[in-house]
Order: structure tokens, then sequence, then C-alpha cells
């Protein structure tokens, strides 16, 4: 028996019967139900009338971007901060192509998105009518799945379905496309009871057999570690994988997307390994015998050469999708299911190995390579001031990064005390993203110390927004890791193009006074003494916006780096 | 990684708009070479069987299946080689015939079981059913005579036995 969803007040003063809503209306209701607070949007003529239909909605809090790949991203950051689904929205043609690239970054870093985009009347579709793109075609390779609905009184069925098939099993996008007349047809609208999908059921649980063999796997292990990712972050598994950490004593070493799944001080944690990640946590993941793989895909940037990473170790695979398991590397002992389920089955079984050799030469190497860097003279050292946002916030904050080289070094220096606390484009590495990703992540958690690192170049790209965050009264510190380049296009072809900076070098304006013009604060920071004072300064500022431009060395390059394609054996220490 | 071959696997989907569409751009974006796929109903009207034959490492022809089972409407993947089953494809190939060349045709015919559906005083449109190798073996020997133009309909398979595919 279908619910019957209680008509708006205005569809009685339209004079239409009360048990009669538009598609706009009923997309709305949907909403409501599914408890959406805040939705990030720009308008446009296939979708006024959703947005006139917004206009009754006071549950809804509509926030109003200057550009639609700010609403993806900042669904993105809110979605990321709060475990919830971030919704954005954006009206046909150039609108809904505009959210592609944050569509991508959630598809790639698996974050529940769901994008409602208004289309061209159905009469006109295929047409090539004004502001038309075939949405649904373009967005099918990047949503976990999309749909363009044809009849009113199937947008509910179309919403609940989508906001399910984001959340549940591995999280994604979903993109729901809505001509305009569907949007103003009327109709009555029933609420489905069953949204389930035949082809669709994660599986959860592990299977117990697989679990007692990676029980024994890890017990019996000499050089255990555990490599934990971005999976377990989204599974809110980080108190069942501190639990085994903490009750085995194996090492933990994190992906970029699995930052803030333990907490990064705690001696157990390895922190980031990959590409940039500390020499010893790659040292070690390649000494491994057993490696528990969590939430992980074995992307490339983590693994480099994929026949040199870990070559002696046995691999135990635990992930939700199937197809990540032996996608890249052959699994010994895969486990289907979700990291929590199965990670507290683990802690329930597991047995400490005898590994206090293994902590001594993880030690060894921890002490003869931490992170390092010089202050070179009067410049400023990109990681210092990301040293300095680690040690004034206490890892406490919520901080969102660009892409590059400082998104590199935060991974490196800020190390986080508990999960949904860094959000970076990870998989897509969007530049762009880091701004409105605190941005969304601001709204979701205005509770908290949010802070954007952003670079020179990303900062940017979505700098138009800063009005938005200023509309909003943000308490939100933006520090602009500033060297006057795209820096990692900069450090590679420095290192392997032979010192030809083709197109890397960036003629920057004052952002310190492109703040102000928006009407938010603006700092500008030249020598290393005005960094704290400057730093503590944003994070202070109530009701606005604070951009920190800090002018930092143009020359500073960010390692270890294992080149593209090498193993941990190519990896360069030092410049 | 193994060589390539052609590996066939069974898919069930939901019959709606664009599934074929997802389908198609998933094998395309993973790279794959597509050799064959037909598409039909089902006993169920409302569920169609795709039977696709691609280039592929015998050893990622799983992770292909996994990644066609991650697409929603995807109901099963079923990887068949390995299994015995039942392949069939058919064949409509018009040939050119002449008054000296209509008996040797028709005896091509004969042994392959082919039908002959089509007959005028210069073409002749056979019909064959088979394994995709004998409908091969048929062409080749036809291909002398000319061949005008063929419509193949690729593989469809189904496992032998009770089970399901």
């Amino acid at each position: 028996m279908a619910r019957q969803m209680t008509a708006p007040r205005t569809a009685a003063k339209t004079g239409t019967r009360p048990t009669q809503m538009s598609g706009a209306q009923t997309l709305i209701e949907a909403l409501r139900r599914e408890h959406v607070e805040i939705m990030f949007g720009h308008p446009g003529g296939a979708s006024l009338p959703i947005y006139d239909a917004l206009y009754d909605a006071d549950f809804l809090r509509h926030i109003l971007v200057r550009h639609e790949q700010v609403a993806a991203h900042a669904a993105v950051g809110y979605a990321r901060a709060s475990g919830r689904v971030g919704v954005c929205t954006a009206t046909s043609g150039p609108g809904a192509t505009n959210l592609v690239t944050g569509l991508t970054d959630a598809m790639m870093d698996s974050v529940a998105v769901v994008a409602i985009t208004g289309q061209v009347p159905r009469p006109v579709i295929g047409n090539d009518a004004f502001q038309e793109a075939d949405v649904t075609g373009i967005t099918m390779p990047i949503t976990k799945f999309n749909s363009l609905v044809m009849r009113a009184s199937d947008v509910p069925h179309a919403v609940h379905q989508a906001f399910f098939l984001a959340s549940t099993g591995r999280p994604g996008p979903v993109l729901v496309d809505i001509p305009r007349d569907v949007s103003q047809e009327m109709c009555e609208p029933h609420c489905p009871d069953d949204i389930s999908v035949p082809g669709y059921r994660p599986a959860l649980d592990g299977s117990s057999n697989q679990i007692a063999t990676a029980v024994e796997a890890l017990a019996s292990a000499e050089r255990p570690i555990i490599y934990a990712g971005g999976g377990v972050i989204s599974a809110n598994a980080s108190p069942e994988l501190t639990a085994l950490m903490e009750r085995t004593r194996i090492p933990v070493a994190l992906t970029l997307m699995g930052k803030g799944a333990v907490d990064e001080t705690n001696p157990l944690c390895l922190g980031m390994l990959g590409m940039h990640g500390s020499a010893f946590a790659n040292w070690a993941i390649n000494a491994a015998d057993v490696i528990l793989a969590v939430g992980v895909r074995f992307d490339d940037r983590v693994t480099g050469r994929l026949a040199d990473f870990a070559p002696r170790a046995r691999f135990i695979h635990v992930d939700i999708d199937p197809a990540e398991i032996g996608k890249n590397k052959p699994a010994h002992i895969p486990i289907v299911g979700d990291a929590k389920r199965v990670l507290a089955a683990l802690v329930a079984q597991a047995r400490a190995p005898q590994i206090d050799a293994w902590w001594r030469q993880i030690n060894e190497w921890r002490e003869r390579h931490p992170f390092r860097y010089r202050q070179n003279g009067e410049r400023i050292s990109h990681q210092f001031v990301c040293e300095m946002v680690d040690r004034l916030t206490g890892g406490r904050a919520i901080v969102t990064t660009d892409v590059g080289q400082h998104q590199m070094w935060m991974a490196q220096w800020y190390r986080c005390r508990e999960p949904r606390t860094f959000i970076t484009s990870g998989g897509l590495g969007a530049m762009g993203f880091g701004f409105p990703a605190a941005m969304g992540a601001k709204f979701a958690r205005p509770d908290r110390q949010v802070v954007a690192v952003v670079g020179d170049g990303g900062f940017m790209m979505t700098i138009q927004d800063l009005i938005t965050s200023v509309e909003h009264q943000q308490s939100l510190p933006i520090i602009v890791l500033n060297n006057g380049a795209l820096g990692m296009v900069r450090q590679w072809q420095t290192f392997f193009y032979k010192g030809r900076l083709s197109a890397s070098v960036l003629r920057n304006p004052d952002f310190a006074k492109i703040a102000e013009a928006f009407g938010a604060r603006g700092i500008r920071v030249e020598r290393p003494d005005q960094v704290e004072p400057a730093l503590r300064t944003a994070f202070e500022t109530e009701g606005t916006p604070t951009v920190v431009d800090v002018i930092c060395d143009p020359e500073e390059n960010c390692l270890p780096m294992i080149p593209s394609g090498q193993s941990v054996a190519e990896m360069i220490l030092e410049d | 990684m193994s060589e390539p071959h052609a590996a066939t696997i069974s898919v069930l989907v939901q019959n709606q708009p664009g599934v074929l569409v997802r389908v198609a751009g998933l094998i395309r974006r993973r790279g794959v070479n597509i050799h064959s796929l037909s598409v039909g109903p089902t006993e169920d009207p409302a569920v169609s069987r795709m039977t696709i034959v691609v280039d592929t490492a015998p050893d990622r022809t799983e992770q292909f299946a996994k990644q066609l089972r991650k697409l929603v409407e995807v109901l099963r993947a079923t990887p068949v080689d390995g299994t015995p089953s039942v392949d069939r494809e058919l064949a409509l190939v018009k040939v050119n015939v002449t008054p000296g060349t209509r008996m040797e045709i028709m005896e091509i015919s004969s042994v392959f079981r082919a039908n002959i559906v089509d007959l005028t005083d210069r073409t002749m449109t056979l019909e064959v059913t088979g394994r995709s190798e004998k409908v091969d073996a048929i062409l080749a020997l036809l291909a002398r005579h000319g061949i005008r133009e063929m419509a193949r309909t690729g593989q469809v398979t189904l496992v032998r036995g009770p089970q399901n595919t």
C-alpha cells in the first residue's frame, strides 16, 4: 500500500485538487523524506520549476554557488565531513556539464552525492534544443547510477533510489535528470515502499571461513602491516581498526584517502604510504610478509610498479566492492564485506603476533628517515606552514586541500586525530577542490574548525565562490601556500624534464586584496615569523572567511618521492 | 599476464532503456575488445540476456565479469568458458551463383546443414546455424564463389544441463 504524501498548501492555492502535486513538488517532498537539510546549486531555465518549489521549502537550505563545479565539490565536502549524502543541483546543458568534475571526484573517491539536474522538456529532447546536453549519457561513466525521469509520478522513486544507491554498498554519486515539463506536470504522488534494485545486493558480512584464515595469517606473521584506506572511513570503521591495531600491535599505514582512519599521533600508526608517503611506511610495507589491506584499491600512487610492490607478502584484501579484489594485485585471502563488520569480527578473534623484532626494525627506519625540512633563509617553507597548522589545531580541525605539492605536504605533516578530518581530491586529483570542499564541510560541521589549505594554482580555479562563503558568514580560514607556480608540475619538470619549466610559473594576483574586495579578511605573509600570528588570527576570526596568502619558497620540492611507475628501491629521499 | 583469447560471458540485465549503452560503455572504458554481442529477450519479459564474446586474458575474465556486475541493472554475469555449453550463431550469406556453380553450393549447403532461403538467377542466400567455427568454415568455402553480403547474429550461449547459465 503506497504511502500518500501530504500536499503542500501551495497546491490548494492554485486551485488544483489537494492530492495533486507537481513533479518539482514531489522532488522537494522526496528530499524532505531523505532528511536533506542543505543543497548546493545554481538555477537555470530547465530547473525553474524546481527552484519555484524550493521557494516554499523551509526545511531545506539552498546555498547559491557561483559555478556548478563548486556545488559538486561542496556536496562532496559536506558528505565527507558529515557521513551524510551531499546534494547538489544544476540546470540543463552547461549547468549539468559543470558538475562533471565534481561528480568524477565523488566517483573516484566513493563519496555519497546526489545530483539533481534540470533537462529540456520531453518533446524537444534529442532535438539539440537550447541548453540541451545528453547528461545521463555524459555522466554514465562517472556516476554509480543515473536516470532520466520521464513522468512526474516517477520522481519520488527515482530520488529515493538515488539516495539508496549513493549511500549503500560502495558509496558514489547518483544523478537524477528531470525534464522541465516533468517538473511542471501534475500528478498524484505516492512514495514508493520498495526501492530495492534486483541486481544490487552489497555483501556486508565477510565469509567467516575467510576471516578465520585471515586471523591465523595475522597471528603467525613475522612482519605484518595493515594498509588502510578511505573504505575504513566511509564504513565508519575507525573504532574497529583502532581496536585491531591496539590489540595486535600491528603497524598501520594509511593511504591519502585513509588519513584519520586511526589517530596518526599513535606510535602504532606509520602515517601515509605511497609516492610521497613516509620512507619508513614504504619500507615497512615492502618488507611485510602479511598485509591486511582494508578499504583500499591498490592505486598506482600507493603501489608504484605493481610487480615490485610488497613482493614477499600474502595479501588479505577486505573490500565491499568485489571488483576491487584482485583488480590490481591478486589477493591470497579475499574478504568481500563491509569494513566495519569484517574488522569487528577480526578484533573479536585476533591474536597478537610476535613482532618485537619487526617493530625494532620499523622504529630504526623511522628514526633514520622522519619527514624533515629546512627553512631556506627568509624563505617560508611550505612544510613549516603545514606543521604550524598541525600544531595550532592539534590535528583536531577538519582540513581540506587542493591538489599538488601542498596537498602532499599537508598529508605528511598534518596528523589527523580522527576520521572525516582530511578532505582532499584523492583519486581524481582535481585542482580547485579544496576551497569549495571546505565550504561544504563548514556547512556540515559549523561547530568545528574547518581549514582550507590550497595552492595558488588551485585556488584560482574556484576563487569566485569566496563571495558565497562571505555571504554565509563562514568562519573559514583559507591558507594559500603561494609559491608562484604549479608546484608539482614544476617539480616534475625539474626532476624529469631537465628543468624546462614549461607553463608552470604563475603570475598571481594579490590574494589578500582579492579577499578584501569580496568582503572577506585578507592577510599577506612574507616572512617566517609572520606565519604563526597570521594563522592564529585566521583561526580566531569569526563570521567571515580569512584568506592568508603565504608567500612560500618557490623552489621547495616535495620528498620523499617514488617516481611514477617505479618501486620503493627508486625512492628519492633528498634533493 | 596470459594472452588474450575469446571469452564468453553471459549477462542477464534488466530490460530498461540505456542498459546496452551502459554495458557497451563499460567494455570500452575498461579497454576490452568486443568480438560479438547479442541481445534478446528471455523467458522473463523484464529481463534480457546479452551474450558477450570479448578478447581478454583468461585470468582477467572474472575481473571483467565483476565490473559488469557492478552495473546496477546487471542481474548476473557468468563467464561460461570451461563449462560445457551450447554455443550457436546464425549467419545469412548471400553468395554469387552461376548455372555452373549452383549444384556445388547446394552441396556445400547440405554438408553444413544450411538452409537455402532465397534464390535468384545470380545469387543464393543461405542460412547457416552452428558454432562460430562452423560458420567460419562454410564462409571459407563460399568465399571463392564471391560473398556479396552477409549478416551474423553473434554467439548465443546456454550452459548444458539443468543448472542456469
